[in-house]
């Protein structure tokens, strides 16, 4: 994406350039009309953007939350300035600012807020989903190895937001099932 | 009479008033469309050393410089200063000053209504900029989403200085949009048809018809939320059957335009100055206006891509994906058409051009990070990230700030008539240029990096420290740079020498005149044949000012103009406008107590305030028109015309349909908020429905249908020389019907302060009271001005207009009425 758009950006700046150069553009009125409105302002971008669209909305329909045996599902309650995570595997085991996932399993966040509007976001697993009051939505996000990944919280909720972080610890099989059966803290 | 009497003779009619009181009773748009870029100017000053401080907070880890509740009130006052209280007043400053004069007449169609406007802007400002210096700014960030700005979360009155202020701020807004809408269309020279119009006035028109349709959603937005923190009306708390995400609707409604409300007016400065930079003509007219029309659409159906993080299933976003990127045609096609304007001409790099380039250079990268974050997937990550942060200001800054700054330069000398002659300009644009790329280069580069946006500070360890230092050094190179650009524009108004008339060569009527531009603009009105009349006839200016023109004799005082049809440009009215008057400055005085009184919950003082506005804005009507008929008056070259006063379709009338568009909008997005709760909120039902009451909505529909039939019947009874009293009181009758009806419907309301669905139809309700209200008052007005001989059957135009409201207030009435009623009546 970098790339292509700087070759437009090049593209653009080559021509405005080239326009102090030459002594006359190409052809009469209606000639360049159609050079430089059909063709470089209408159907030039016309097609990039097509192929971005699809290629976006592919990428997107993959990250999708599907179905699928091995889903761990967790929830994420945002309050201002702390996350509590609990997990549907352990019912009342709650952690705070740290959350726990198996590594190399699909894990559902059902995230939501006490407070105001906040949004879940660990850079390296998945993108930013927000925390809406009354609301729960589910993000879905895999950590391909064990280790601890840094997260955020997104969206502005006043003085204590730059501090608003947590993280992600993400187990092997056997870590997940000691944190399951409250061996590790 | 020679040129010289006939200046003597129309600058002692049309000139503002001597000495310090000229300056608060002028309606000239000459002086009132310098007032505005001046004080936009002032505060873009503000506004930007605000910017100064955040990167001076940010420019190292853990800054001590600011605590987060200050640097909260700084970074949402600098978004807030930048969008409301700098660009939509430059916007409007611009074209209040240039309209007249592109277009070939002598005022804008309400001269009074400008002035309030600026008025009711440097008050509302006022407001914002006394809580700054108190320490009591909002702090909630520009977009002020709820919970966080709502009572819970922001008990101070720092979010109401924002919400109060901005309102009394929209209110010119729309003001001014009202008067460049009809000013455009019928405000013409003789003889300019929609086709030769300047592609400014194309521009200003898209744009003020924008300002219309996007800024009520958040007029609506800004009243519910004063309403929910004042009165504990719940229209975006979950638990009581509200929703935070109608904020966001409602807000993001108003603010994607906005970006094309901001962009289309520079772009309208591209498209005028550009040509002449290059010593031709425009490449595709046509093109442009459709494009820009085009994107004036395509901006209303992409406010959810500022939302793409909140939850919103995904074949949703695709559609908004989908426009978000589409908006990037029309917008292509503008630029090539402008690079290939430059190809069709000889450009040479004169200081307004070096602006236009780094326009283009800016701008361009903007769009193309724009195209990015329009895919979802990227969106997820780069969203509120400093990368958001550095694309809008390569959106805002390129498509607005570097244009504005040509359009400074190319019209600088025309607002002072000097030619421009210490040459500071061309380093402060380098200065600019070099310091905007790099203060936002880093900035995309650190968003990509993880930086969110609005965080006061970060640590040693995250790795930011040097992109942040980078980015600060740039910004004060940026703040250098426009101290400069503002050194320059200074000097080159006070000492500068007299400049030659036309210094650029430019084709359009603007130029037809002695700059700095006299009181009148035009000595005589041209008659245009093309899209260039000065390139067509050079010596325009001299035969004008000779006085062969049209309105070539000034004649009993009168500050006279003529109006056209609005497609083919043919004349069709005479209008008279009002002179200098103190009433616009009063009536925003007044305004601002009403506004200030909620602020301060000073609530006895509102209902006078109130009854100061309804009796200024009958003052306001009551002292134009006369008692007895004028005849049809010669214009010149043997045109006859009538006066507007004795027409159907006069200015006011043509004003009040625009008034009511930015209404009806209003009333639109308020039943959306309706239907969006009922069906999307959580902690719906309500425990309580409100109970029909079939009588009660008869009687409601009833006094509406008698009042629109009424008004229609004294408006033909009056033209058929009979009289209009007893179609007037029935009016009357028929509006305070509705009246009884929709205060009937908010005594029964279930309690508002408990849920969502009683909160909106309490404000349905005062919604239909206050136009119910509105219209009786009209038909009172009416009624007094018949009885007084202000109307004959000649002098008609004030029926219409109070026609169009009474059958707006028929039609919103029966509306609410059924909003509330149906439901209950139905089940």
């Amino acid at each position: 994406m970098l790339a292509s758009a700087a070759l437009i950006f090049g593209l653009v700046m080559v021509l405005l350039v080239l326009a102090f150069r030459r002594r006359k553009g190409p052809g009469d009125e209606p000639q360049q009309v159609r050079i430089w409105i059909i063709g470089l302002g209408l159907v030039f971008p016309m097609s990039v953007l097509a192929a971005l669209l699809v290629y976006g909305l592919a990428i997107g329909e993959r990250l999708l939350p599907r179905e699928g045996d091995d889903v761990a599902r967790v929830g994420a309650e945002g309050r201002r300035w702390v996350w509590t995570f609990s997990y549907e595997d352990a019912p009342g085991r709650t952690t705070q600012d740290i959350l726990h996932i198996p590594a190399g399993r699909p894990v559902d966040v059902a995230i939501t807020t006490a407070d105001v509007i906040h949004s879940f976001w660990v850079p390296r697993l998945a993108g930013k989903l927000d925390a809406i009051p009354g609301r729960v939505n589910t993000l879905r996000i895999e950590a391909d190895a064990p280790g601890t990944y840094a997260g955020v919280s997104a969206e502005f909720s006043g003085a204590g937001y730059d501090r608003f972080t947590f993280s992600v610890t993400a187990h092997d099989a056997a870590g997940w099932d000691a944190f399951l059966k409250g061996d590790t803290e | 009479m020679n040129a010289l009497e006939r200046h003597r003779k129309l600058t002692a009619i049309w000139a503002s008033e001597p000495g310090w009181r000229g300056w608060f009773s002028t309606v000239n748009h000459t002086d009132l469309g310098r007032m505005f870029l001046v004080t936009a100017f002032f505060f873009f000053i503000i506004g930007g050393l605000l910017a100064m401080l955040i990167r001076a907070q940010l420019a190292t880890p853990q800054s001590a410089f600011a605590g987060p509740e200050i640097y909260n009130q700084i970074f949402t006052m600098h978004g807030t200063i930048m969008m409301f209280l700098f660009a939509i007043p430059t916007f409007e400053g611009l074209a209040i000053y240039l309209l007249p004069k592109l277009l070939g007449t002598r005022d804008l169609a309400f001269p009074r209504l400008t002035a309030y406007g600026f008025w009711c802007y440097v008050f509302g400002g006022t407001m914002l900029l006394v809580a700054m210096v108190l320490g009591i700014a909002p702090d909630g960030g520009w977009f002020m989403y709820p919970p966080l700005s709502g009572p819970l979360y922001s008990p101070g009155i720092n979010t109401d200085f924002w919400l109060i202020g901005i309102t009394f701020v929209e209110i010119s807004a729309i003001a001014a949009a009202v008067e460049i809408t009809v000013s455009i269309l019928k405000y013409r020279a003789p003889g300019m048809s929609l086709d030769k119009m300047p592609i400014f006035a194309w521009y200003a028109l898209i744009t003020a018809l924008m300002i219309l349709t996007g800024f009520p959603p958040l007029i609506l937005g800004s009243i519910l939320l004063e309403v929910e923190r004042a009165f504990g009306l719940p229209f975006f708390q979950a638990e009581l059957g509200g929703d935070s995400l109608l904020w966001q609707h409602l807000f993001w409604l108003f603010g994607h335009p906005e970006v094309y409300i901001i962009f289309l007016p520079a772009a309208g400065v591209i498209s005028t100055v550009l040509p002449v930079m290059c010593r031709t003509t425009l490449l595709g007219y046509g093109w442009i206006v459709a494009a820009a029309v085009s994107l004036a659409f395509l901006s209303f159906g992409l406010w959810v891509h500022h939302m793409f993080t909140t939850g919103i299933p995904h074949m949703g976003l695709a559609f908004f994906s989908a426009a978000s990127t589409l908006v990037a045609v029309p917008t292509g096609v503008q630029i090539f058409a402008w690079i290939g304007t430059i190809w069709k001409g000889r450009p040479e790099l004169r200081l307004p051009m070096l602006h236009i380039l780094g326009f283009f250079a800016t701008f361009v990268i903007g769009g193309l990070t724009g195209v990015m974050v329009a895919v979802v997937p990227f969106d997820w990550q780069a969203h509120d990230t400093a990368f958001i942060t550095a694309h809008l200001h390569y959106v805002l800054f390129g498509g607005f700030v570097f244009p504005i700054f040509a359009g400074v330069y190319y019209w600088l000398p025309h607002f002072t008539g000097r030619r421009r002659f210490f040459h500071l300009g061309e380093l402060a644009f380098a200065l600019v240029f070099i310091g905007f790329h790099v203060t936002f280069l880093a900035m995309h580069w650190v968003g990509l990096l993880g930086q969110r946006r609005r965080i006061p500070t970060y640590a040693p360890e995250d790795g930011w420290t040097a992109i942040n230092l980078i980015s600060s050094v740039g910004s004060f190179v940026l703040a250098i740079g426009i101290g400069m650009i503002l050194i320059d524009v200074i000097l080159h108004a006070l000492t500068a020498a007299r400049g030659r008339r036309n210094p650029w060569r430019a084709g359009t009527l603007e130029w037809a005149m002695i700059t700095p531009p006299p009181a009148y603009n035009l000595a005589s009105l041209p008659h245009v044949t093309s899209r260039e009349p000065l390139t067509q006839e050079p010596d325009l200016a001299v035969r004008l000012a000779r006085g062969e023109g049209y309105l070539a004799t000034p004649r009993h005082g009168w500050r006279e103009t003529l109006t056209v049809d609005v497609a083919s440009g043919r004349p069709d009215m005479h209008v008279l406008y009002p002179t200098n008057t103190l009433l616009p400055i009063i009536m925003s005085a007044v305004t601002g107590v009403f506004f200030l009184s909620l602020l301060l919950k000073f609530y006895w003082t509102v209902p006078l305030a109130v009854a100061g506005v309804a009796y200024l804005a009958w003052r306001w009507v009551w002292v134009l028109g006369r008692k007895e008929d004028l005849d049809a008056l010669p214009m010149g070259h043997g045109i006859t015309l009538l006066n507007a006063a004795m027409t159907d379709h006069s200015p006011g009338w043509w004003g009040t349909v625009f008034l009511l568009t930015a209404n009806a909008t209003f009333f639109g997005s308020l039943l959306f908020g309706f239907a969006f709760l009922w069906t999307v909120a959580p902690g719906w039902p309500p425990p309580a429905w409100f109970v029909a009451s079939p009588v009660e909505l008869g009687f409601g529909i009833l006094g509406a249908a008698l009042g629109c039939f009424a008004i229609g019947h004294a408006i033909v009874v009056n033209r058929r020389n009979g009289s209009p009293l007893p179609g007037l009181v029935l009016t009357l009758a028929g509006a305070l019907a509705v009246a009884v009806a929709c205060a009937a419907m908010m005594a029964r309301t279930p309690s508002p302060e408990a849920h969502a669905y009683g909160a909106t139809l309490f404000v349905l309700g005062s919604y239909g009271l206050f136009h119910a209200v509105l219209g009786a008052l009209m038909a009172s007005f009416l009624i007094a001005r018949v009885l007084q001989g202000f109307t004959s059957p000649m002098r008609r135009a004030e029926f219409t207009i109070v026609g169009l409201w009474v059958g707006y207030l028929s039609v919103v009435g029966t509306l609410v009425l059924l909003a509330g009623h149906l439901p209950g009546l139905a089940s």
